[in-house]
């Protein structure tokens, strides 16, 4: 069996009263593609952002790297750790969102290069030459030197990933990467990560994009109430769903 | 089909007219002459006394004490105010408070009276001692009136009151920035000062440049309240003048003057600065920003 990059068992997360993961549990292997589908509200968002410990967690536990995330165990105990170190775990974990949430106030470049020349303590002479072949992967050389205002959406998605890319993380979140995206951009966006997928990227994708899921995932996770409900490869979950809830989402949106 | 001969549709197409335009600003200017006109031919306002004293070296210097002070109390007040927005926003409930209280006070009191305050604290603690408490252990000791003059009294009141204000507009500067933001530099490792650095208060310039240049002009004639202290700044200097040779209104004319130039300058560095902290935000081809965020322009 492959190494696990990500164990997660049991996690449990609540806002207050309103609980929104209710004990989930599940692994990738390095080099796995793992698509999260579910309706809106399910959690799976939220699930994500426990993975690099952006939302601590009410109980459980999750392993990224066979480190345990956020937390240190002390008999049935986990203590938060301090910001430091969980800034730390964070490096290793590249995460892209819905909204891009580039840096407006810098070009591409800097956009890609901030974090490994302030963070990883890069010199910002390798941090260029990473930075551009980078952006030269996600098809943008040319817009090294333009603000995210300048750029559309699906660009501004494609520079998020490289600058996820430019710390050389061991695996990568992706939250809702193309709902924010005009139809006619989404391709582009979704080409750079099948690329990823296939130089064996560790991922693990929210998205309602179906045919990517179905393309690119190894194992598709249907969760719905904080809850996973199914999971399997997309064949099994997409095709020949077994639960009547698997069956109703995948009605409303193929 | 057109007929290509008929030119009824050969018409030309003009804005709206404004005459009233004309007649508004056609009064105004009459207004305005008149008003210059009185102002001129006052018979008690004698304009050699203004010429002669527009460049003595009294008023020269008193205007070097005016700038001097303004940009030290401006800097400490600016580095005291990002503190005290930070520590509001805090997740620590003690510093919260502290930083609560500080601004309270200070925006609750009257200027004038801090300034009176911290002039007369040679009165309430005629001596200074800075050291360890209930131990022999003393780094410093003197008289209050030593140890802080007048000049550093004038700083240290209009730096704090500077701080509490300027502190809410920081804060505010913060809120604007996009919550997203600081969820991407924690995703890619960073720390919680370094994103406050580059990521959070480089965007959050944008916001609170054009009201801190509003404090900047305010703080420019709040120093002349330090002639209460007698601090030597600009209208001290005017007024120490006016009281020798009772030529009250032309020296006020003089200050007055010399704080119009000064805060017209003023104007220039912020545009740049405005103009510098843009940068990203002004619109290039695609979707244009909101026109309430452009900035650097007028």
């Amino acid at each position: 069996m492959a190494e696990l990059m990500v164990d997660a068992r049991s996690v449990r997360k609540s806002y207050g009263a309103n609980q929104v993961l209710n004990g989930i549990s599940l692994t990738v292997e390095q080099g796995e593609v793992l698509c999260i589908i579910g309706p809106s509200g399910s959690g799976k968002s939220t699930f994500l952002r426990c993975l690099n410990h952006l939302e601590s967690i009410n109980g459980g536990r999750i392993y990224v790297n066979d480190e345990l995330m956020g937390y240190r165990q002390v008999g049935k105990v986990l203590h938060e750790l301090k910001p430091k170190d969980i800034a730390r775990q964070r490096q290793s974990i590249g995460m892209v969102f819905q909204r891009f949430n580039l840096f407006p106030h810098m070009t591409a470049l800097q956009n890609v290069i901030e974090a490994p020349i302030g963070v990883a303590g890069v010199s910002a002479e390798d941090a260029k030459t990473l930075g551009l072949e980078l952006l030269a992967q996600v098809d943008l050389a040319d817009k090294a030197d333009h603000y995210p205002a300048q750029l559309s959406g699906g660009q501004q998605q494609r520079v998020a990933i490289a600058r996820a890319l430019a710390m050389k993380p061991k695996l990568m979140l992706f939250d809702e990467p193309t709902s924010a995206l005009d139809p006619e951009l989404v391709g582009d966006v979704l080409d750079v990560m099948k690329n990823l997928a296939k130089a064996g990227m560790t991922m693990i994708v929210v998205t309602h994009e179906m045919g990517f899921a179905r393309e690119v995932a190894d194992k598709v996770v249907f969760i719905d109430k904080g809850l996973i409900v199914e999971q399997g490869t997309p064949k099994q979950v997409l095709d020949n769903p077994q639960e009547s809830r698997t069956k109703a989402f995948l009605n409303k949106v193929l | 089909m057109v007929d290509s001969t008929d030119h009824s549709d050969d018409v030309v197409a003009v804005p709206l007219r404004h005459p009233a335009r004309w007649i508004f600003g056609g009064v105004a200017a009459l207004l305005l002459l008149s008003f210059i006109y009185a102002v001129a031919s006052a018979k008690s306002i004698q304009y050699e006394l203004v010429g002669k004293f527009l460049f003595d070296h009294r008023i020269i210097e008193g205007m070097g004490v005016t700038l001097f002070v303004t940009v030290v109390c401006m800097s400490f007040g600016t580095i005291l105010a990002t503190l005290l927005a930070i520590m509001k926003l805090s997740q620590n409930p003690i510093q919260r408070w502290l930083a609560t209280g500080f601004i309270e006070f200070f925006r609750g009191t009257p200027l004038l009276l801090q300034i009176v305050f911290w002039g007369y604290l040679g009165i309430i603690f005629p001596q200074l001692v800075l050291g360890v408490p209930y131990t022999d252990i003393v780094f410093l000791s003197g008289d209050t009136s030593d140890l802080i003059p007048a000049l550093v009294a004038g700083i240290i009141a209009l730096s704090l009151n500077e701080a509490a204000y300027s502190a809410e507009i920081v804060r505010a500067g913060i809120l604007a920035v996009d919550g997203g933001q600081v969820e991407a530099a924690k995703s890619l490792g960073m720390s919680s000062s370094y994103t406050m650095r580059k990521i959070v208060l480089p965007q959050a310039m944008r916001v609170i440049i054009p009201p801190m240049g509003n404090e900047f002009i305010g703080m420019l004639k709040n120093t002349s309240l330090l002639q209460l202290i007698a601090v030597a700044e600009l209208y001290t200097a005017a007024s120490t003048i006016s009281s020798a040779n009772l030529a009250q209104i032309e020296l006020l004319i003089v200050s007055g003057f010399w704080y119009l130039v000064m805060t017209t300058v003023l104007g220039f560095p912020q545009r740049a600065l405005e103009k510098r902290y843009g940068r990203g935000f002004e619109s290039v081809g695609g979707r244009a920003a909101p026109r309430a965020f452009k900035v650097g322009r007028r």
